[in-house]
């Protein structure tokens, strides 16, 4: 399941993705392309797998104790499974959202920001300073802590928080942005506002976002991929699967008979 | 509506007043109780010993059977806590370090027992141990023996809380870190000892308070001396050996000089202790964020 008939530059293919926690199978063999530089939504009731997905993509699934991983995930033709492939040079080309804003309670908003950086070496402060502008800004964050850069990164309301998340993982300049449910916490307004950022965020990034709201999946995705039970059931443009799904799973779902 | 006052299958209102009341008095009562001896113990400390204090007496040394001074005491015992700290601090924060970051391991699993249990061992065996693998072989009770005592005392009570302080930092912030590409020794280094640091230290203070009022540990390693520490590989002083050896004795001035020296210990005590309620206030504010 999860042949693509489309024709789109691949950002992400995976090739029967398997993934379990000792033995209990979580995700059963996924074949799934992701487009580049669009939004691809990945949505399905709880349990269905899409947040072990999203975590075997930079491979944060595997740190879990008793967790394995089988199968390909190419990134650009690159398999990131590959013998010799370090993970921490994966995790810097795909970043992640989480579904809780986290940032680090000791460290200053300014600090959080280019946290990525100055953890892995990167001193010079004129770079930082300009790093931590320009991904304020591509968060929509800069005008709203422009003038409290040092105040805590925990003293911004939960928005803000999860803003400030994002130009977090904007500052190592990935190629591929994970986002798991990231405005699930957050208030309507709150919402909107990062749905509006996520948008234009595709202009340079390859998005997956795992939802579990479908209206957010139908006015933010270019695609959508429904899972159920650790399988992919159905991928294809999100107008299309919403109006016209070609799978029995994939209508009953849409259409709220279960999950 | 009913009125509220009705009889209900659990007692009336006014009884179960009455027994709050007298719930209240109890826990009060025991309370009390708890504080008695404390409150007894100080206030002898400070009567007793407060004649004894002085400025010779907190610089000067023993002088026989009159009341000298207690610095050869101080000293010996600032050195060894020293000296037994600068050997436990590393070894018990990697320790917990390494309970707290990879509890899936066996052999931190057994450790991290091991290690409960030595921190309640009887530290006069602790004495004994020291004893045999460093007096008897190098023919002399010391100083470095005494400090190597005091920090197989200190290092359970240093490894325990520091794997506490690192466990509770959330695994978010762990997970944002690894997702930024950070590796994660520099994870654990950097963001999770960043975040739990005033447990660490927290736990390092207690550890130290606890070994400054040791003095089984003491009695079969570094003995005693009467004059300032001139090698670490011979006797020296300590305050809780001066107190349980001047207090036993029949000579009054050396029972005041006992006296003086347990104000000097529990003052020292004091300041620990406030030290680490200043570090407590500010432990969590490394988790508030979740709160």
């Amino acid at each position: 399941m999860g042949t693509t008939p489309f024709q789109f530059p691949t950002k992400i293919e995976t090739r029967g993705l398997k993934a379990s926690f000792r033995d209990k199978v979580v995700l059963n063999g996924i074949d799934l392309s992701i487009p580049q530089d669009r939004i691809t939504a990945v949505m399905g009731p709880s349990g269905c797998g899409k947040t072990t997905f999203i975590r075997c993509l930079n491979r944060l699934h595997e740190l879990t104790p008793g967790a394995t991983v089988e199968g390909e995930a190419l990134l650009d033709g690159e398999n990131i499974y590959g013998k010799n492939v370090d993970p921490v040079a994966v995790r810097r080309r795909i970043g992640m959202v989480f579904q809780k804003p986290n940032p680090f309670p000791t460290m200053s908003i300014f600090s959080n920001v280019v946290a990525g950086l100055t953890l892995n070496g990167v001193r010079d402060k004129k770079t930082l300073q300009r790093v931590a502008e320009q991904s304020l800004r591509g968060a929509y964050l800069w005008e709203e802590v422009r003038d409290k850069l040092s105040d805590s990164g925990a003293s911004l309301s939960g928005g803000q928080q999860q803003r400030l998340c994002i130009a977090r993982a904007l500052a190592v300049e990935p190629e591929v942005l994970l986002m798991d449910e990231p405005c699930s916490a957050l208030d309507p307004t709150a919402t909107a506002k990062i749905e509006e950022l996520i948008t234009n965020l595709k202009r340079d990034y390859t998005i997956i976002l795992v939802t579990h709201n479908m209206q957010q999946a139908s006015r933010v995705a270019d695609y959508t991929a429904f899972f159920y039970l650790g399988k992919l059931i159905e991928f294809d443009e999100t107008a299309r699967l919403f109006e016209r799904p070609k799978e029995e799973l994939t209508e009953r779902y849409i259409t709220g008979k279960f999950g | 509506m009913k009125s509220m006052a009705r009889q209900t299958t659990v007692g009336t209102k006014e009884r179960r007043r009455l027994t709050n009341t007298a719930m209240n008095v109890l826990v009060y009562v025991a309370v009390g109780l708890a504080l008695v001896p404390l409150i007894l113990i100080v206030a002898d400390v400070i009567t007793l010993g407060f004649p004894a204090l002085s400025v010779p007496f907190l610089t000067g040394l023993p002088q026989g059977y009159l009341l000298g001074g207690i610095a050869n005491a101080i000293q010996g015992s600032a050195v060894m806590v020293a000296l037994g700290a600068a050997i436990a601090v590393p070894v018990g924060v990697g320790a917990g370090i390494y309970f707290s970051e990879w509890p899936e391991s066996r052999i931190s699993f057994l450790s991290s027992f091991t290690n409960d249990v030595l921190a309640e061992f009887p530290t006069i065996t602790l004495g004994i141990f020291v004893y045999i693998i460093i007096v008897a072989p190098t023919r002399t009770f010391s100083a470095f023996a005494g400090a190597v005592a005091l920090s197989i005392v200190m290092l359970p009570i240093v490894a325990r809380t520091t794997e506490e302080s690192l466990k509770i930092v959330p695994v978010s912030l762990r997970e944002a870190s690894l997702a930024l590409g950070v590796p994660r020794w520099k994870t654990i280094l950097r963001i999770v000892i960043g975040t739990g640091k005033s447990g660490l230290a927290t736990g390092i203070l207690l550890a130290v308070a606890r070994a400054a009022g040791e003095t089984a540990p003491l009695i079969l390693t570094a003995l005693y001396s009467n004059y300032f520490i001139t090698s670490l590989f011979q006797p020296a002083g300590s305050l809780p050996y001066l107190i349980y050896y001047d207090g036993g004795s029949g000579f009054l001035a050396l029972q005041t000089a006992a006296w003086g020296a347990a104000l000097v210990l529990v003052a020292f005590m004091l300041v620990l202790n406030l030290s680490v309620k200043f570090f407590i206030g500010r432990r969590f504010a490394g988790v508030r964020a979740e709160i």
